[in-house]
């Protein structure tokens, strides 16, 4: 079903069609054309290209061009045959560990790294020198030379699978080992290992041509291309055509295999269709004023990939020691509306907005380095992967003055000791001769934040700063950004699925949904939120004081997808108070008197939706 | 007593760095697959169907001839005898006999072995000096899926090229540069000419392979989350790519490395029959035809041992650069 | 339904000097038809402890006794010696919490759950009770021929809920079960898993890193730390009159104590 998209794309339907060429002149030119490939004419020996033999003859005279046609079957039908023996080979070893139990797998384990240590041309000789020369030497020997590899393949692919907890849902249900292997192993690593295979192919057909070329191969009267081609070398000089025929055949089959198998490899591996998303729908939402103590604006803000916009006109402001919070779920598009301000999002992305400025600068067109490097600064999630592994701590803070403060190397370290005492690191001259991965997570995230206050920031943007954390380690970090912000002065804009997390830091709240904010409330007065998704959310998740002998809110559906947008109110197919006029028009963000701001038509229902 | 005591507390001290026990693990396995590969070397000539001796000299050859040499390569000792007498041979540096020319095995390896070495050095250095600027350019010029059309023709060429096997890119370049313009010799070793084109034919294709690893190995640095935070920092483009993606890079592509250096080493088998070089290449070739077997036995020891060599260098290498890498292994 | 006893469990990884002990010398006990909730932060031990329950890890020492009699796994129970009541169930089954990796993508819906039935069953038999299943879990009977690639995160939980139920099993141990789904989707999972086990008066060890959803669901709360137990107690007292300080910095850290909402001016 699917192999039929990888027929689909350009390389993999060319070369699918190259290896259907070659397969089918395997089987039919020795049918065809045999007696013109054996005809020994001793009147025409070793002549050049000419009308009536393509390829010039040999030292019999026989037709070098019909005789590389029929070697066709001869040089696929061996590299098939080895790559059989080696795939088979190397399946037994890779499976072996989970068929045959720990010690056993250990010692197969072992004795499969020596061997895929060694080049396979060497394996192959060294076994060629066992089996002796020839065809069935060869194939035994090129057999076992690729082994090793797909057995080290096996044995990667069987290890992923394993860790997965449906095979531990398995073997909890009582499933022997076999049946585990063959039912829910073996299928699931078949696809990548068929494709390997064809590469695999691919590479066998090249090295016993290589093997044959050195002699050490297929035998007269047998021939095969590397045979040819090895005769064909001694007369370069006079006879060009009979070697660079040969080694064209070598070099087309070859590839046939090995683009159809990466083709496939890249065409199954996306499972991802591009849809194309309906027209985004413009929609007048109020704008924000800006104030002199503004730190941030924006308004209409849209990103879009490909076609598909998460972010569909963002419109807020951000004053001086504020400290905003925005709450949503996988597709409100919060974490893309952070990277846009911060001007991190690159191609295929773009951005557009109405008005997006900084301390007054504009960061629509010109990005600039200096201002947003010393006055904006950003922590994300995941603090393991967002620090060089490869760098000391110290440093990676120190750049930061090096580049854009103009300190020397060692004012920037000092600096940088001295924020990471601000945020508050236990021996902080030690821990930033350190690397990353020596500090805990908890303490990388704080020298993330100490990293931001290099400079002298203004605004501090955090992406799910303790998504990744431990609570009790949560709970610090995120009184680090509250005396942080209240002792420097700073802005706070705090992304977070988490609404518990925004309740602690922040002034207001923005809730967004489907690449709009649908809310903009304060934060102590989330319980008297106006808009269905909001007090939905907030019944959904439990705290500590929610009422236990009620079930809890249970919002119908899943969360938005970007790329197919229902026309209308996007939260209109989950939401108990939609209507007609719902599902048709957007409703716009509109300001109400205490100055904050809701979109929906139903906002004025104080209906109880969930309980807050 | 105290003495003792203490020098046995700084053994288990000592025993708890983790890069100790890196060390001695790594020269273990070291040990391990040498000891593997001598008694590979040594059960070939065992698994042989038949007598070695008798397929070398030759159905003609007299049995009293035959009888004697058997004798002295001490083929009529129980194999495991055979088998200690080999080892102590190998510690002393003894590789037998030529069972065609009786010329020592030692001495004809020791001829042969610079040849081959400098061809594989050399095709190793032009292939990284070749492909790792060009990877990492086509890294830089064509990320977020920009330049498509360079993205294509890159990939295209390169897979074409690393496809075609060594040896035929040797006969390729044989007809191109010496049949039809004669720029370089045909074959043979003799002056610098002569380098030419044997080196071309061994690096091209895993120059071919090792630029497009190191592309993609580059694209996936630069999706790393820790470059978004070096961005994040405003830094120079300049910076970012040096001191921040080149290093995570490098580590990938030094493991690759290894692999294709040791392919080469093979690799030079079939180029040095191409251009009938002088090396080890064409003699393992010749000896294995003529059923040479001690020669054949010592060269592929020696075969062996350096891409073992070649390994333990890389994961040296991979160790020192990554501060992670011997945390990671215990 | 039956009554779950750790008994002096420790669980060591490695070898003495250079391992990590991840549970130690535990002592609990999951009252008959009662949920107790186990909440932990990471390296808590709290996984492990969840996986030497159903035999997927070895236990270095102590033992874990079902109505006072050691706890046969799957595969043990299918000796012949056994009498075939015990082999026909499963006593222990777990849900798991990445709803990614806990269904085979190559296996229907249908087959996923069938595997988990007891022996003995035939076709019809097997087809109406993994139809009858998928209606306990709330989700239409026709899923069984859908491949879980087609569900979303909340009905693959769903479905991994109804597979642990077709074990019949004594106990069920929830790992973690919505710590990887949607806030919004979370609420449709814990209702149902609250109602099944009142319905069907089902023995559960609940585990999560979340206090709040812990405190939802349970009847008892334990804190495990380091391997440890440090509290354990009906679910009011510790939540009113916490013992440990580490479990009042997990109260506090949840929102409730001193450092209440917050905010510096």
């Amino acid at each position: 079903m699917r192999w039929r998209g990888v027929l689909r794309t350009p390389i993999g339907g060319s070369a699918a069609a190259l290896l259907a060429a070659v397969l089918l002149l395997a089987i039919l030119a020795p049918i065809l054309w045999s007696d013109r490939a054996d005809a020994i004419d001793t009147s025409q020996i070793l002549q050049g290209a000419s009308s009536a033999h393509w390829a010039g003859t040999d030292s019999l005279g026989r037709d070098v061009f019909f005789r590389i046609l029929v070697a066709t079957r001869l040089s696929v039908a061996l590299a098939l045959g080895a790559t059989g023996i080696g795939v088979a080979t190397g399946l037994l070893l890779g499976t072996a560990p989970l068929a045959l139990g720990r010690r056993v797998g250990r010692l197969v384990t072992a004795a499969v790294n020596i061997a895929v240590a060694f080049p396979g041309l060497l394996l192959a000789l060294f076994f060629a020198v066992i089996f002796g020369v020839g065809s069935t030497g060869g194939l035994f020997a090129i057999g076992f030379a690729i082994a090793p590899a797909f057995a080290r393949l096996t044995q990667t692919l069987v290890a992923k699978i394993a860790g997965q907890d449906f095979i531990s849902a398995a073997r909890i249900a009582g499933v022997s080992r076999p049946r585990l292997l063959v039912r829910h192993v073996l299928p699931n690593i078949g696809e990548p290992l068929i494709i390997n295979a064809t590469i695999g192919a691919g590479n066998a057909l090249l090295a016993f041509a290589g093997l044959s070329f050195l002699g050490l191969g297929v035998q007269p009267p047998g021939y095969d291309w590397g045979r040819l081609l090895g005769t064909g070398l001694g007369s370069i000089y006079v006879h060009p055509e009979a070697a660079l025929y040969s080694g064209v055949a070598v070099i087309v089959a070859g590839l046939a295999f090995n683009l159809f198998g990466e083709a496939a490899a890249k065409s199954l591996g996306h499972r991802t269709a591009r849809t194309k998303a309906a027209p985004p729908s413009p929609r007048k939402d109020s704008t924000v004023d800006a104030s002199s103590d503004a730190v941030l604006t924006v308004e209409d803000l849209w990103v879009t990939f490909n076609g598909v916009s998460p972010v569909r006109g963002v419109s807020f402001g951000l004053r001086r020691s504020e400290a905003v919070g925005v709450v949503g779920e996988s597709g409100s598009g919060k974490s893309l509306t952070a990277l846009a301000i911060t001007r991190l999002i690159e191609l295929p992305g773009h951005v557009s907005a109405g008005r997006l400025s900084f301390l007054g600068t504009s960061l629509l067109d010109e990005a600039p380095d200096r201002l947003l490097g010393t006055s904006m600064s950003v922590v994300f999630q995941d603090p393991m992967t967002s620090l060089n592994p490869t760098m000391r701590v110290g440093g990676q803070l120190a750049e930061v003055a090096r580049t854009h403060q103009g300190l020397p190397r060692r004012g920037a370290w000092e600096r940088a000791v001295d924020r990471l005492s601000a945020v508050k690191i236990p021996f902080p001259g030690r821990r930033a001769r350190q690397f990353p991965h020596e500090l805990s997570g908890g303490m990388r995230q704080r020298a993330m934040i100490g990293m931001g206050l290099m400079g002298t920031p203004a605004l501090i943007v955090a992406d799910e700063p303790t998504t990744a954390l431990d609570v009790t380690v949560q709970r610090q970090v995120l009184r680090l950004l509250d005396s942080v912000r209240a002792d420097e002065g700073l802005a706070l804009l705090l992304i977070s699925h988490d609404i518990s997390v925004i309740r602690q830091v922040c002034d207001r709240v923005l809730v967004m949904y489907a690449g709009r904010i649908v809310e903009d409330l304060p934060a102590d007065g989330l319980s008297l939120a106006r808009h269905p998704y909001t007090r939905a959310l907030l019944g959904a998740v439990p705290s500590l004081e929610t009422d236990r002998s009620l079930p809890l809110t249970v919002i119908p559906g899943r969360p938005a997808d970007p790329s197919a947008l229902p026309p209308g109110c996007a939260f209109a197919p989950r939401c108990p108070l939609a209507d007609a006029r719902c599902r048709q028009d957007d409703p716009p963000l509109e300001s109400t008197e205490d100055g904050q701001r809701v979109a929906c038509w139903h906002a004025d229902i104080a209906v109880g939706v969930g309980h807050a | 007593m105290t003495t003792v005591s203490a020098d046995a507390r700084t053994l288990r001290t000592l025993a708890d760095e983790p890069w100790v026990r890196f060390a001695v693990r790594r020269l273990g396995r070291l040990l391990v697959s040498v000891w593997v590969l001598v008694t590979a070397s040594f059960l070939m000539i065992h698994l042989i169907p038949g007598d070695p001796v008798r397929a070398a000299l030759g159905p003609t050859a007299p049995l009293s001839v035959v009888e004697a040499r058997r004798q002295v390569m001490g083929l009529n000792d129980p194999v495991w005898l055979q088998y200690l007498h080999y080892l102590r041979d190998l510690l002393h540096g003894r590789l037998g006999e030529s069972m065609t020319t009786g010329l020592p095995v030692s001495k004809v390896i020791g001829d042969r072995l610079p040849a081959t070495l400098q061809l594989a050095v050399l095709a190793f250095v032009v292939a990284v000096a070749l492909s790792v600027p060009l990877g990492l350019l086509m890294a830089v010029l064509t990320r977020g899926g920009r330049r498509r059309p360079v993205e294509l023709g890159f990939t295209s060429t390169s897979v074409v090229l690393g496809a075609i096997p060594e040896f035929l890119i040797a006969v390729g370049l044989v007809y191109l540069f010496s049949v039809r313009l004669g720029w370089a010799p045909v074959a043979g070793r003799a002056g610098p000419d002569s380098f030419v084109l044997p080196v071309l034919a061994l690096s091209v294709g895993p120059a071919a392979v090792l630029a497009r690893i190191v592309r993609v190995e580059t694209l996936t640095v630069l999706q790393a989350d820790y470059i978004r935070t070096a961005r994040a920092k405003r830094l120079s483009q300049a910076r970012i790519y040096l001191r921040h993606a080149l290093p995570n890079a490098l580590t990938a592509t030094i493991t690759i490395g290894g692999l294709l250096l040791g392919a080469l080493v093979a690799g030079t088998v079939l180029v040095e029959n191409v251009f009938a070089w002088p090396g080890l290449g064409s003699s393992i070739v010749s000896s294995i035809l003529s059923k040479d077997y001690s020669l054949v036995q010592g060269t592929v020891l020696v075969y062996g041992l350096g891409v073992l060599l070649v390994n333990l260098v890389v994961d040296v290498a991979l160790a020192a650069l990554d501060p992670r890498s011997t945390i990671r292994e215990s | 339904m039956r009554e779950l006893r750790f008994e002096d469990v420790t669980v060591r990884y490695g070898t003495r000097r250079h391992g990590t002990v991840a549970v130690d010398r535990l002592n609990l006990t999951i009252p008959a038809g009662q949920v107790v909730g186990l909440v932990g932060e990471s390296g808590s031990g709290k996984s492990t402890l969840a996986r030497a329950a159903v035999g997927l890890t070895p236990v270095t020492d102590g033992r874990i006794l079902l109505d006072g009699e050691p706890v046969l796994h799957g595969w043990q129970s299918r000796r012949e010696s056994l009498p075939s009541a015990h082999r026909a169930r499963r006593p222990m089954q777990m849900v798991f919490q990445d709803p990614y990796s806990s269904l085979d993508p190559r296996m229907t819906v249908g087959a996923s759950i069938a595997e988990a039935m007891p022996r003995g069953l035939s076709r019809p038999e097997r087809r109406a009770e993994v139809a009858r299943l998928l209606e306990l879990v709330e989700l239409a009977p026709e899923r069984a021929e859908v491949y879980p690639a087609e569900l979303s995160g909340g009905q693959r939980q769903r479905v991994a809920l109804a597979r642990a139920l077709a074990g019949q099993p004594e106990v069920i141990i929830a790992d973690e079960i919505t710590s990887a789904l949607d806030v919004s989707i979370q609420g449709t999972v814990l209702n149902l898993v609250r109602d099944l086990q009142r319905r069907m008066r089902l023995t559960m060890l609940f585990i999560s890193h979340n206090l709040a959803v812990v405190r939802y669901v349970s009847d008892h709360i334990a804190v495990m730390h380091h391997g440890r137990l440090v509290e354990s107690a009906p679910a009011d007292e510790v939540l009113t009159n916490p013992q440990d300080p580490y479990t009042r910095e997990l109260l506090e850290a949840a929102g409730q104590g001193p450092y209440q909402t917050r905010r510096s001016r």
